[in-house]
């Protein structure tokens, strides 16, 4: 990036479009936060020298930037969608073909999303993804609530070794943690082992390569994306409200029902959607705890793509399966934006 | 709302002050305590923030503890309410030992200084809380949650979330909540403290209103004097953790018992003395701080040579341009002598600060009744400050 001390005019240019119109006021604050990461000042700047100016950018850029990162990338998975397998390089059909007179013919076919409905493989696959989120968010809920409660009920002191705490598996890789757990959950593994030192069980359980291993690997790998927006919003309930009930005659298992639970209704949804929008596409989980008979879309678009080398099947399996999260996400988004404006 | 509010409190203030010469329950030995505290400790580690307090508080009394920030009033009124476990002793409410007594099983009800007004659910509901807890009928509950709003005038703004309301607003849901339920002790902790001076003073009549109705024994916490004295039947004062004095505001003003409390109501000057003989029933005080003898009214017997403090509050003493007659100044008593420093012209007082020949500053005020004074008093005139032997008090602590 050039100094500003030599060239002046862009570092101004971009101060003009931070401070941007009021009207805009989304556009402005996006475009404005976006400006602190390097390669957006530098994508802009080069945007500004191209000549365009003024208030349309500060809405045009943030537009172009997920056009250029997000819709490009989709645009060429659906282009692949909708073209057929050959034995080439690469393995699918060009989109636009040359014809001798100069004209170009457009080939697309949606054979591939016909093949998607008749097959019932891949609805299967879906509703076993949606079935297999759902049930690994509200078990993440249900056990991330009572940590997250007990965090900020935790004397102060304790906050933020607790807080490190589930912050800091994040630290090591992803893979070696899931990894982790099949020695963890095996037949001859240290929970079987434990469970029958202890006289518990006379056989080793079957816990790895079921649906059973597949919770236990979501829900642990997600929790943390669970917690820490519940512990954040719960932090800054005012606990004299307890106090307050209580002196109004409410016992405090009651409290926490109408008093503590609705106060951290938004930290609940975000916890919720942050758990279940990734784990509806996870392949690493179920490829390594689940069994050949747990299906989650994300382990048949892997194999589609890499066992079988059908590109078209498995983009078209992506574009679908990014339509089935569009949903969550713009509701998320829309719930998000409502509780900071309540909040501000 | 204003206009009403006030004439109401002028009829009423009027009315209470010739009952409350009569209504003294505390001086009635027949009479039973509402509340009593008994020896009531409350360590925090080694700190201990209420110490070995005593305190009976009877039936419809309007009761205040005073004391500066941090001398445990806010620790005291939380262990009435059974937010916090005595370390030691007890509290009896209407005879009944309250301690095992969980929040939510005392018929008691608080309205905490930050009012912790729940932000999910709008002013009625916030106001009905308290007796759904109860299982009160609901057609009961409509009618009580009614006429507390009616009573602290929020009818316009039932519907509303707390944080759409103004922070007077927001005081009187605090006030509504915690009255619905007819507790038999009300518990306040500096209720007024997050308003500004106008509304206070309005709202301190207000909330004398709403005592005097409902006849709920209120407990008030405060670090302001004014407002104390303005409301309560008797003030509790408090430094750290111990009760000084407990008193009608009358009193507390008039007979202090220790240069804290005479200091800590209004304004007062302390004049240090040793005790010099016994004439009939009063003490004569050598000073040398006053620069005179001073004669103090009827009192009890100390013995010669005590150190003791004579307190004069500034409107007990008058000021005059003339020495008094005759004696030579040193068999003077009970007058000092000085020169004006500084006046405070407030319409109608003035305001007298005088430096003594030894250097102490001493306040005296007077009412400005003649509009001309011939000679008014001014700057650097020298003044001679009289009072009568018992509008003084003696300290000895
Ligand atoms: N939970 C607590 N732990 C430790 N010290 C406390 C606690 N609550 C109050 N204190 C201390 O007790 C003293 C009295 O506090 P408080 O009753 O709130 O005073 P006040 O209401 O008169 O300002 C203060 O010094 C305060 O720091
Ligand atoms: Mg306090």
């Amino acid at each position: 990036m050039p100094e500003p001390s030599q060239d002046p005019a862009p570092g101004e240019k971009i101060a003009y479009l931070g401070g941007g119109s009021a009207s805009s006021g989304f556009f402005t604050g996006l475009h404005a936060r976006l400006l602190l990461f390097a390669p957006y000042r530098l994508f802009v700047l080069l945007l500004v020298e191209m000549g365009f100016s003024g208030r349309s950018l500060v809405i045009a850029i943030p537009y172009l930037w997920l056009l250029a990162f997000f819709l490009a990338p989709f645009l060429i998975v659906l282009k692949i969608s909708l073209a057929e397998v050959i034995v080439a390089q690469p393995p699918y059909t060009p989109l636009f073909v040359f014809i001798e007179d100069g004209f170009i013919a457009i080939q697309a076919s949606l054979e591939n999303y016909l093949f998607l409905m008749e097959d019932s493989l891949y609805w299967k696959s879906y509703v076993s993804s949606l079935r297999i989120s759902l049930i690994s968010t509200i078990l993440a809920l249900l056990i991330g609530y009572p940590i997250a409660y007990g965090m900020i009920r935790a004397p102060k002191r304790w906050r933020f070794a607790l807080l490190m705490m589930v912050i800091l598996p994040f630290w090591t890789s992803f893979l070696i943690r899931v990894y982790a757990w099949i020695g963890i959950l095996k037949k001859e593994g240290l929970l079987n082992l434990a469970l029958t030192q202890l006289g518990l069980i006379s056989e080793p359980l079957t816990i790895l390569n079921t649906d059973i291993a597949v919770f236990i690997g979501i829900v642990y790998s997600y929790l943390p994306f669970m917690i820490l927006p519940l512990y954040a919003n719960l932090e800054k309930m005012d606990l004299g409200l307890l106090e307050a009930a209580a002196d109004l005659g409410c016992r405090p298992i009651k409290a926490f029902w109408v008093i503590t639970v609705p106060l951290s209704l938004p930290g609940i949804v975000a916890g919720c959607f942050l758990v279940f929008i990734p784990a509806l596409g996870e392949f690493v989980i179920p490829d390594l705890l689940g069994g050949s008979q747990t299906l989650m879309i994300g382990k048949t678009l892997w194999s589609e793509f890499f066992n079988n080398r059908d590109w078209p099947l498995s983009s078209a399996v992506a574009v679908i399966l990014l339509l089935v999260l569009v949903l969550p996400i713009v509701l998320f988004q829309r719930m998000q934006e409502r509780s900071t404006r309540a909040e501000g | 709302m204003s206009d009403t509010g006030a004439t109401g409190t002028a009829a009423r203030s009027s009315g209470a002050s010739a009952t409350r010469k009569r209504w003294e329950p505390w001086n009635d030995p027949s009479e039973r305590p509402h509340v009593q505290i008994a020896n009531l400790t409350k360590r925090f580690g080694d700190f201990v923030a209420v110490d070995d307090i005593s305190l009976d508080i009877y039936r419809k009394e309007f009761f205040s503890l005073l004391g500066p920030s941090g001398c445990g009033k806010t620790t005291l009124l939380r262990m009435l309410a059974g937010f916090e476990l005595p370390s030691s002793g007890q509290i009896l409410l209407e005879g009944e030992d309250m301690s095992g007594v969980p929040p939510y099983e005392r018929p008691v009800n608080m309205m905490f200084q930050s009012y912790a007004l729940f932000p999910h659910m709008n002013v009625e509901k916030n106001i009905a809380f308290g007796l759904k807890q109860d299982g009160v009928p609901k057609p009961e509950i409509e009618r009580r949650v009614a006429e507390v709003i009616e009573m602290v005038q929020l009818n316009a703004f039932a519907k509303r979330k707390p944080h759409q309301l103004s922070g007077g607003q927001r005081q009187r849901v605090a006030l509504a909540r915690s009255l619905v339920k007819k507790p038999k002790m009300l518990l306040l902790d500096e209720p007024l403290g997050a308003l500004d001076k106008n509304l206070r003073t309005q709202t301190q009549f207000e909330l004398m209103n709403i005592q005097e109705e409902t006849g709920i024994t209120f407990v008030i916490v405060t670090h302001d004097q004014e407002e104390a004295m303005t409301v309560s039947s008797r003030i509790a004062v408090m430094d750290h953790g111990k009760i000084v004095q407990v008193s009608t505001p009358a009193e507390l003003y008039e007979y202090p018992n220790s240069r804290y409390v005479a200091d800590f109501i209004g304004e007062v000057n302390i004049l240090e003395g040793r005790v010099d003989s016994r004439e009939g029933d009063h003490l004569m005080i050598q000073s040398s701080e006053a620069g005179c003898a001073i004669q103090t009214g009827p009192s009890a017997d100390e013995p010669v040579g005590r150190q003791v403090w004579i307190a004069v509050r500034p409107e007990k003493l008058s000021i005059s341009l003339e020495a008094p007659a005759s004696t030579p100044s040193s068999t003077w008593v009970n007058c000092l002598a000085g020169e004006v420093w500084d006046i405070g012209y407030l319409g109608n007082l003035s305001i007298y600060h005088v430096k003594l020949d030894n250097g102490k500053m001493v306040t005296a005020t007077q009412a400005n009744m003649a509009r001309l004074i011939e000679r008014p008093i001014t700057w650097e005139d020298r003044v001679y400050l009289t009072w009568a032997p018992d509008a003084a008090v003696v300290l000895l602590n």
